[in-house]
């Protein structure tokens, strides 16, 4: 091949590239640009640089009230969710078990069915059930949705253990719990943390189950939409979701730190193991 | 060694499910001795090893250790400890922390703890590797913390499961030898599985040749290969030629055979098999290095017979020849120690071919 025919490639292929990055986070990059910008209006030009919208936030009960709700409900998600799959992942990866490969489709299937779906349905089966509505609905409706990316991360930590570790563990005159606590739990912990992570920042972002199955107490995502409706509000809005961008992508980077490190701690290859990231 | 038992399984019988895996084993394994479970994969030495630290159990029969039956007494409570085949080192903790894992139960003082994890790594060789990792070490490395791991306990019996295979083969050959010391330095039975003929001979006081679920023979090394009972545990340990005989008669002295590629011979009472009856005599077997290929006209053997060179393989220290017998039957392998002055004859070559009597074995 000649060489200019391969730079010509390489310089559409860098076009190519650029532009699919444009097209994934230009959007995204808006947030912060708007969110420093010193006009109420959401147009360019900028007309200056601010942190007032930040001060608004600060001094805003609503919003503050809501971000205590969905904090309730992300750590409540995230512990509940983290502890449903650490079973379903430990049952798959160690024992066999008649209809189990279906079992496993069965609690993934949430991951691929539309959220409105879900969101109505879990709705109507509430509402016949004469269930009010409030934080816990929203919980319950978060961990379905959860559950499956929490199997599918600690079950690549629960198959990279090696069987034969417990069992050392318990020829050393170690008992079951004793083994839990001293080999399993401390060589699945970084998978553990990682899953708590990531179902957190799912529940913290998740808009549609919160919007059907929230009571009074709106969770951060409604409250945002309902403050659309103003214009006026529009710039802290941006600002808030500034601080949920970056917080998002902190916890996910946190992640997956530690779901490779526990690739690592058990020799093997972090690729390999698979991951979100 | 003394012959006190520390193992005695008793009809040991072992199904999953409709596949039976283990059965009726009996055997008995003295205190202070190495022996292995020898046999090819699926005939059932790891389910055996793993039934008696107490990871399965048996469906019927029963294991008794040190005088006490093992039923219903779970792995951690018995006194054998094992080194597994992927040496299960705890990734997360150091080398030392490995080796003390099991002494935390033990209700030692910290100063105890480490004299005893000292003690045991330096009896593997590995003193001062307390504080690596264990991502840190070789295989060979890995191999030996397993063990001092499992002799810092103090067990009554080590379990190996194939300890050795996953390393190359000069570094197993020096393991194998070491193994041995130490298990005769220390006296504590080992129980051996694998799958490796030669390292059990190496390593063994005694070895269970065992095929699908079966013992075929327990005995010495020595005695597993120059009176294996069968020909299928003849063709396991080492190689054997295999000859049609046909016995023409048994008197005070010994058993006549004929045996159409050899000759006539009379093999003495001492080498036939006890309640081995003269006719159910069907063919016999003898080692490579029991025939002697006579190189000039002066070499002299017991008996002769000819033949004629069919091909070779040069070992080195050794030459393999196949030899084609009188022209009976499929040809038969001679091994011929490579000493000065003798340089390997060419295929094609007619031979005197040597042997004897006492190198004869029977098989029904």
């Amino acid at each position: 091949m000649r060489p200019g025919h391969n730079s010509k490639r390489f310089s559409w292929l860098t076009i190519y590239a650029v532009g699919y990055m444009l097209f994934l986070y230009a959007p995204v990059i808006l947030l912060p640009l708007f969110a420093f910008n010193s006009s109420t209006i959401i147009a360019f030009p900028l007309s200056g640089f601010t942190t007032e919208w930040f001060t608004v936030l600060l001094n805003n009960a609503a919003l503050g009230e809501s971000v205590e709700n969905s904090l309730i409900v992300a750590v409540s998600t995230a512990i509940l969710s983290t502890l449903l799959g650490a079973c379903a992942a430990r049952a798959s990866a160690r024992y066999r078990f008649p209809g189990q490969r279906g079992m496993i489709a069965f609690i993934m299937l949430p991951l691929v069915l539309p959220e409105i779906i879900v969101a109505v349905a879990l709705l109507v089966l509430l509402m016949q059930l004469g269930l009010s509505l409030s934080l816990w609905t929203v919980i319950g409706g978060h961990t379905l949705i959860c559950v499956p990316y929490s199997i599918a991360i600690l079950s690549s930590a629960f198959h990279g253990l090696d069987r034969s570790l417990e069992e050392a563990s318990f020829d050393l005159g170690e008992t079951s719990w004793g083994t839990f606590k001293r080999v399993t739990f401390p060589l699945v912990l970084p998978g553990v943390i990682s899953s708590l992570l990531i179902c957190f920042t799912i529940s913290l972002d998740e808009f549609i189950i919160a919007f059907f199955l929230t009571g009074t107490d709106a969770t951060l995502p409604v409250y945002i939409w309902s403050q659309l409706r103003f214009p006026t509000k529009l710039p802290s809005i941006m600002a808030l979701g500034t601080i949920l961008l970056a917080l998002s992508v902190i916890l996910l980077i946190l992640a997956e730190w530690f779901r490779q490190r526990s690739a690592k701690r058990q020799g093997v290859e972090a690729s390999a193991a698979g991951g979100f990231l | 060694m003394q012959d006190k038992p520390i193992i005695e399984l008793r009809d040991v019988i072992k199904r999953f499910g409709s596949v039976q895996a283990l059965n009726g084993i009996n055997a008995t394994i003295r205190e202070g001795e190495f022996f292995s479970l020898l046999g090819p994969s699926g005939c059932g030495k790891t389910t055996l090893l793993r039934m008696i630290a107490g990871f399965e159990d048996p469906t019927d029969g029963a294991i008794v250790i040190d005088g006490k039956s093992m039923q219903g007494i779970p792995a951690n409570r018995r006194p054998t400890n094992m080194v597994f085949q992927s040496y299960a080192i705890f990734p997360h903790l150091s080398v030392a922390e490995n080796v003390a894992y099991g002494l935390k139960k033990k209700k030692l003082s910290k100063a105890e703890i480490a004299a005893e994890v000292d003690k045991a790594l330096s009896m593997v060789d590995l003193a001062g590797y307390g504080r690596r990792a264990a991502h840190e070490l070789s295989g060979g490395q890995r191999q030996r913390v397993a063990l001092a791991r499992a002799l810092v306990m103090r067990p009554k019996v080590v379990l190996l499961d194939e300890p050795l295979s996953a390393l190359d083969k000069k570094l197993r050959e020096q393991m194998q030898v070491e193994l041995r010391q130490l298990q005769q330095s220390i006296g504590i039975t080992f129980i051996l599985v694998t799958h490796d003929q030669e390292e059990a001979l190496i390593m063994s006081d005694r070895i269970a040749v065992m095929f699908e679920g079966n013992i075929a023979q327990i005995d010495t090394p020595e005695g597993l290969y120059r009176r294996p009972v069968s020909k299928r545990v003849a063709s396991f340990i080492g190689v054997m030629n295999f000859l049609d005989a046909t016995a023409t008669g048994q008197d005070g002295t010994g058993l006549s055979l004929d045996i159409p590629a050899l000759g006539k011979v009379t093999v003495p009472s001492s080498h036939v098999p006890e309640g081995m009856a003269a006719a159910s005599v069907q063919s016999i077997g003898v080692r490579p290095e029991m025939l002697t290929i006579l190189f000039d006209g002066k070499d002299r053997a017991e008996s002769e017979t000819t033949g004629k060179i069919t091909g070779t393989s040069y070992y080195g220290d050794m030459t393999y020849y196949t030899v084609a017998l009188n022209g009976v039957g499929a040809p038969v392998t001679v091994s011929m120690r490579n000493t000065a002055g003798r340089s390997v004859l060419p295929v094609g070559s007619p031979v005197r071919v040597g042997w004897g009597a006492e190198s004869i074995v029977l098989f029904e």
